[in-house]
């Protein structure tokens, strides 16, 4: 210890490093770019070559767009992109309404221990596939469930969450809905915090009532930030796996069978990687095509 | 009045938030048959390290923390390093190809984790490296997000303070060590809490790339004991707080990174 305590500093005096100013920038990509490749560019082309074969490992052989054409003519298919698209529709503006709800409140000065509340409505948004899965699947039983519970107070009788395909799909959007808002709400709150305070000021000023300021000023102020949430919301909806594997397993009648899990059974219940590429493609595609649309409103 | 009615409202929707996370934490200290007790039972009882033991006997507990650990902490540790150096090579360099391999990281975050994964799993297969940890760290150490994030603070960084370090006749590493790594500290804190979460929580990869559940991760190792015909809730529930509680309490300790590296998960696109 002592040895190296007392050892010299070494002095800065320029040395021939294998590291030069000139090959830096390339050593310091190379780890990134080699995962890229690896583990991106790789997969993505290899997949688009399996959407296109059919069998596994050494037996695979070309087939062209067969798998395309068998998805086209798949009523599962459809039926998975209907639920996904029903899913969308319900869950999204209602989770960003609340979310921009709650982050009102969560800014409004008149409430007491806002911080704490900020806390546990993000809670949520930590929790894993895994607990989260358990969690709800005991919250919604129809039996003893917490919900269930809950509901009783209100004298409601119990409802068979899982169980009838109405109610499975509104118990996906309930467990989304939790999962998600806080999260959501966390971001607009951000966002309301950024709005310079003498806008409000000059409008009160004016003369603007606080729902006049919240139109004029609140809503085309935090437009970007609405805008981001609703892309991501989409996309991330588009892709809809977790809520439906750990709760339903697409079930009952296939009422919850999102596209994201049809992609998963066909390839890793099945082993059919063939077809569950072309599903990932299919699935890209859409994604790509939402985010494009949303893009260009944004830019409007 | 009209404040206490708002702060009421925000404390039901506090509650019910936060509400299945105190129940989980009642249920695992109850036997499986006072789980399911009608009413539901908001106190604790007294069955938490019963529970403990079955569940240590059922998926050998500590081994599949430390597994859940090694992975998480190597996988952060990796993308953290590989997300610095290409975000700096991309914000302070001009070299040959940089951006049209930027495009291409981008791009590549429109594509859904499912394109992916067949061919991974069979590049990992082919390779040998199926049920070992480098199959569950590998192909997440390039993390387009991280990288992106780490171009964007550093550009804010001004060059003169990196070229004042080089007149001064440091070289190039001992910039990066002694200037850079200092001022992105609480980026860099941001960004491993956020990959961290990711990869303590991550589920369907390690499910389909691991296969002995001596190698199993916390969430593959409760999923599996889950999938039991006969269930028992006691352990399950203890497993399940086990799985959430570091994530709590890495929350309450370090609540501004968590909330700017989800907020700039939120900014990504």
């Amino acid at each position: 210890m002592t040895l190296t305590l007392s050892r010299p500093r070494r002095m800065t005096v320029p040395r021939r490093s294998f590291v030069t100013k000139r090959n830096i920038p390339y050593l310091l990509v190379l780890p990134a770019l080699l995962g890229f490749l690896v583990f991106k560019a790789y997969p993505i082309l290899a997949a688009m070559y399996i959407s296109l074969t059919t069998g596994a490992g050494g037996a695979r052989s070309f087939v062209g767009l067969d798998n395309y054409v068998r998805l086209v003519n798949d009523p599962l298919f459809w039926t998975s992109l209907w639920n996904t698209g029903l899913i969308l529709v319900v869950q999204v503006p209602i989770m960003l309404l609340f979310a921009l709800l709650l982050a009102l409140g969560l800014n409004s000065p008149l409430v007491r221990l806002r911080g704490l509340w900020r806390l546990g409505v993000f809670m949520p948004s930590l929790t894993g596939l895994v607990a989260y899965g358990v969690m709800f699947s005991v919250i919604l039983r129809k039996d003893a469930g917490l919900l269930n519970w809950l509901l009783s107070l209100f004298g409601v009788d119990p409802i068979d969450w899982l169980g009838s395909p109405f109610w499975a799909r509104i118990a996906i959007v309930i467990a989304l809905t939790w999962h998600y808002t806080g999260y959501n709400a966390v971001i607009y709150l951000a966002g309301l915090q950024s709005i310079p305070k003498d806008l409000y000021e000059a409008a009160m000023v004016d003369g603007a009532g606080s729902v006049r300021r919240f139109w004029s000023i609140t809503v085309p102020q935090l437009r970007p930030i609405l805008l981001l949430t609703v892309v991501l919301s989409t996309i991330g909806t588009l892709q809809l796996f977790d809520e439906p594997f750990v709760l339903t397993g697409g079930g009952p009648d296939n009422s919850t069978l999102t596209i994201s899990l049809y992609l998963y059974q066909n390839g890793f219940r099945y082993f059919d990687f063939g077809y569950a590429a072309a599903i990932a493609y299919a699935l890209t595609l859409i994604v790509a095509g939402f985010g494009i649309a949303q893009m260009r409103m944004q830019k409007r | 009045m009209k404040g206490w009615t708002l702060t009421f409202v925000l404390a039901a929707v506090f509650g019910l938030c936060v509400g299945p996370f105190y129940w989980l934490a009642m249920a695992a200290t109850h036997a499986n048959s006072d789980i399911f007790s009608w009413p539901p039972k908001f106190y604790p009882g007294d069955q938490l390290a019963a529970n403990t033991a079955k569940l240590e006997e059922s998926i050998g507990l500590v081994n599949v923390l430390g597994n859940t650990l090694f992975v998480a902490v190597a996988q952060t540790a990796g993308a953290i390093v590989v997300s610095l150096l290409a975000g700096y090579a991309f914000a302070k360099f001009q070299f040959a190809g940089r951006n049209l391999f930027f495009v291409l990281l981008l791009s590549t975050l429109v594509i859904p984790g499912g394109v992916t994964i067949i061919p991974i799993f069979e590049m990992m297969n082919d390779i040998g490296l199926i049920d070992s940890f480098p199959a569950l760290i590998l192909p997440s150490l390039s993390v387009p997000f991280g990288i992106f994030l780490m171009r964007q603070s550093l550009l804010a960084i001004p060059d003169e303070l990196l070229d004042a370090a080089r007149v001064d006749g440091a070289g190039e590493l001992r910039v990066l060590w002694r200037v850079v790594i200092p001022v992105m500290r609480p980026v860099l804190a941001a960004l491993a809490v956020f990959l961290f979460l990711g990869a303590w929580n991550d589920f369907l990869w390690p499910l389909i790339a691991l296969r002995t559940p001596e190698m199993y991760t916390l969430p593959v190792a409760l999923a599996t004991l889950q999938g039991l015909a006969r269930t028992d809730f006691g352990q399950v529930m203890v497993g399940t707080a086990i799985s959430s509680l570091p994530m709590m309490v890495l929350f309450l300790i370090l609540q501004k990174q968590f909330i700017s590296g989800l907020l700039a998960g939120a900014t990504k696109g």
